[in-house]
This record gives C-alpha cells, sequence and structure tokens, in this order.
C-alpha cells in the first residue's frame, strides 16, 4: 500500500476506534444526557473514519484496478497489525474519568491537526477536514468541561482523574512521533508533521489542567516503547475490540441490514 | 422538465428526523441538473455521521420515481462544509413553529457561546442548557425557567 494511502487509513483509524469505544457506552453512560453525548459523539467520529475510509479506498481503487475495495472491507476485515490508529484510542474505557480524558486528548490533537489539514493540498483531505472540524471542535468543549468537572469537582472524582492521566501518559509520545507515512504526507503537502503540534497540544492541556486543578504536564522525553499503533504494533486491547467490531461480517461476509 | 421544475418536486422531500423541513429549507440540497435524460442531484451532509443521508438519497429516488423521472444520479458533496448558515429563513420559522429553537447566530467560526435566543413555546429568554448533545447530532437540549418546558436546539453549527 502507497504511504499516502496509509496516511488517510491512519485518520479513519483513529476516528473509528475511537468511536467504536465511546459507543460501547451506549446504554450504559453514568447519566441519559451524558449516554446520549457518548453516543453523538461516536457518530460523528464513525461518520469521519467512513469519509476516510471512502477516500482510501477509491484511492487504492484507481492503483489497482480489477481490484474493488470497499470501506467496509477496509473497517471490517482488516487485522489488528494492519490499524494504524494510535494505541490511546484503543485503551479500554474503564471508568468515566478514563473515558472523558482519552477524548480530551485525542479530540485536543484532533482539532489540531484538522486546522492544519483544511489547507491540505489534497482537496479531498482538505474537504473532509473542513467538514470535521466543527464537530471535533465541540467534542473538545465537552471534553473540556468535564475534564474541569471532575478535576475540580470532589476527593472521589480528583482522584479518579489523577489515575485516568497515570493510565493514559504512556500513550500521549505516541501522538507527536512522525510515522514514515507522516513524513510522505507532509512531503507531497497532503499532510504534515505531527511534532510540530506538541508544543501547541501541551499548552491547551495544561490549560484546561490548570483550571481543573490537576498537575501540569510535561513533555519530558519517554524511552524507546515496543508499541507503536502506527506502525501496527498494538496493544492486546485492540485484538478484543475488532473481534467484537467484526465479528459479524467475519461471521456473515457482505451481510447487509 | 427543467432544473426549477425538479426543485420544486424535491420539496416534497423531507429531513426524517426533523419532517417539517424540507432539504432545501435545511440547506443540504445544493445542486440539481439536467443532463439529456439523468438527473444530477448533490447533497451535502449537516454532520458527517448523520444517519438520515441514506433515507433521504432513498427519499429523492422515490419522489422523482412518482414523477416518472428514474435517471437520477445522486452525489454526495462535503465541501463547502454545511453550516448552519446554510438553513433558509422560513426553515427557520418552520423550526422554531415546530417547537424546536432555531440557530441564534452565524456558524462561521464561533468562539463564544452558543445558544438559543429564546424558548420556542413562550419565547422566555430566561433559559439553561441541560446537555449539549440532544435526540439528534444536530441539536442540544435546553430548558425554559419560566414556563419549564424542556425543549431541543438546532446549534449553530
Amino acid at each position: 500500500m502507497d504511504l499516502l494511502s496509509t496516511y488517510i487509513l491512519h485518520q479513519a483509524d483513529n476516528a473509528l476506534i475511537m468511536g467504536h469505544r465511546n459507543s460501547e457506552w451506549t446504554g450504559h453512560g453514568p447519566i441519559l444526557e451524558q449516554d446520549i453525548a457518548l453516543s453523538n459523539i461516536a457518530l460523528d467520529l464513525i461518520g469521519q473514519s467512513r469519509n476516510f475510509y471512502q477516500l482510501a479506498a477509491s484511492r487504492l481503487n484507481e492503483f489497482a484496478p480489477g481490484e474493488s475495495v470497499s470501506e467496509d472491507d477496509l473497517a471490517y476485515l482488516r487485522d489488528v497489525n494492519e490499524f494504524r490508529n494510535f494505541i490511546l484510542t484503543e485503551q479500554v474505557n474503564g471508568d468515566w474519568a478514563k473515558t472523558i480524558l482519552r477524548q480530551f486528548y485525542f479530540s485536543t490533537y484532533q482539532f489540531l491537526l484538522y486546522k492544519e489539514l483544511v489547507k491540505s493540498e489534497y482537496p479531498e483531505i482538505a474537504a473532509i477536514c473542513e467538514k470535521s472540524i466543527k464537530e471535533t471542535r465541540y467534542h473538545l468543549k465537552w471534553s473540556s468541561e468535564w475534564v474541569i468537572r471532575l478535576g475540580d469537582g470532589t476527593l472521589e472524582s480528583h482522584t479518579r482523574m489523577m489515575e485516568a492521566i497515570k493510565l493514559l501518559n504512556p500513550w500521549i509520545s505516541e501522538l507527536f512521533i512522525p510515522a514514515d507515512f507522516e513524513y510522505e504526507a507532509a512531503a507531497t503537502g497532503a499532510g504534515i508533521l505531527p511534532d510540530g503540534l506538541k508544543e501547541e497540544w501541551f499548552h491547551q492541556v495544561n490549560k484546561v489542567f490548570e483550571i481543573s486543578t490537576l498537575p501540569a504536564l510535561t513533555s519530558e522525553k519517554k524511552p524507546m516503547q515496543i508499541l507503536s499503533g502506527k506502525k501496527g504494533v498494538h496493544s492486546e486491547q485492540l485484538g478484543y475490540l475488532l473481534a467484537e467490531m467484526q465479528f459479524l461480517q467475519r461471521a456473515y461476509p457482505g451481510s447487509t441490514w | 422538465m427543467n432544473e426549477e421544475q425538479i426543485i420544486n418536486i424535491l420539496s416534497e422531500v423531507k429531513d426524517p428526523e426533523i419532517p417539517v423541513l424540507t432539504i432545501s429549507d435545511l440547506g443540504i440540497l445544493r445542486a440539481v441538473e439536467c443532463a439529456g435524460d439523468t438527473i444530477k442531484i448533490q447533497i451535502t451532509p449537516t454532520y458527517s455521521g448523520c444517519p438520515a443521508m441514506e433515507i433521504i438519497q432513498e427519499d429523492i429516488r422515490t419522489v422523482l420515481a412518482k414523477h416518472g423521472l428514474d435517471r437520477v444520479e445522486i452525489k454526495q458533496i462535503l465541501s463547502p462544509a454545511w453550516t448552519s448558515d446554510w438553513m433558509s429563513e422560513a426553515g427557520k420559522q418552520k423550526l422554531r413553529a415546530y417547537g424546536i429553537a432555531a440557530p441564534s447566530d452565524h456558524a462561521c467560526f464561533l468562539n463564544g457561546e452558543d445558544q438559543p435566543q429564546s424558548c420556542p413555546h413562550c419565547l422566555s429568554k430566561n433559559i439553561e442548557m441541560i446537555s449539549r448533545f440532544g435526540s439528534t447530532a444536530c441539536k442540544a437540549l435546553y430548558r425554559c425557567l419560566d414556563c419549564l418546558e424542556p425543549f431541543d436546539y438546532f446549534k449553530c453549527h
């Protein structure tokens, strides 16, 4: 697969896996309104992933005439090591604090990324991001409010946020380490190198953490990690997610509603 | 048949989730072109994951087929992205009459707080947000502190 298609799949996979994780809350939210909120965010993200998968599929079909890849093939028939989403996105939901923090980290990143990609020289990528950025801004607002509410809430909610920070901390650095497909995307003007977003990401996160009475994050260098979602080396958690998400298409190929 | 007549016929197609709005009111019908005996239609989603898009496409085909038009190509486009500014004034009035507060401002890159101008039932400005997310992706949930009715708000987006 060419690197630019992989770049597009990376965006699609991030949105799909985040969307799927959020959809696991449907029917289990702490209160009805927030159950609906997470389900709506899931819907937005899965919609964004569909746009990216359709774009990737049309590229792949163009390069390999005779093949016919669809968005569903890309979402439902690829295996764990073919997915290019961040390790952050596949982390299990845990409690409400962890789900909120995962969304907050991801939306902060996605918002900064889309802000750059609306200027992409690849018109279809720019169009998808122009469409999506308004949704992402809203997710960011919602998750920021919850980080503040939990961080600056009760002793219990504050403790749970501290625990969530500890659990998700190891997966932040991956967001900003460029992968081969990101070098290619940046070189062709289709995308950007993510290390350029790092400073602003920490700035935005810490701004909200300060209001939330949570300790500031530091971007210290981490020892080399073996896991890298961008390289297809995932945590164990993605396998279980795919087993659930892909079951129907694998057991009953081609089935539709 | 010309484009204007087709647009007229398409005013029968409503948003399945807000059945008082036509797809023109909502601003998601972007273009209609008669190319020989084929009708080419462009529509755009309000939100990336809007589940109504497929039903709307089916409804367009059904309505046109009733008028004997079955060579129809429907294309979904993303750019320029839909914003709530594409909704017509008539559409906003229909929303209010239906009990949904209409988007109160221009959507172009909002930074401040977006909220409805008033309760669609009693017009009181004494309102509060219940939830940023409502019954569909495009709405938030509010309540009126005077008449005490909850209501949906079609967000500036």
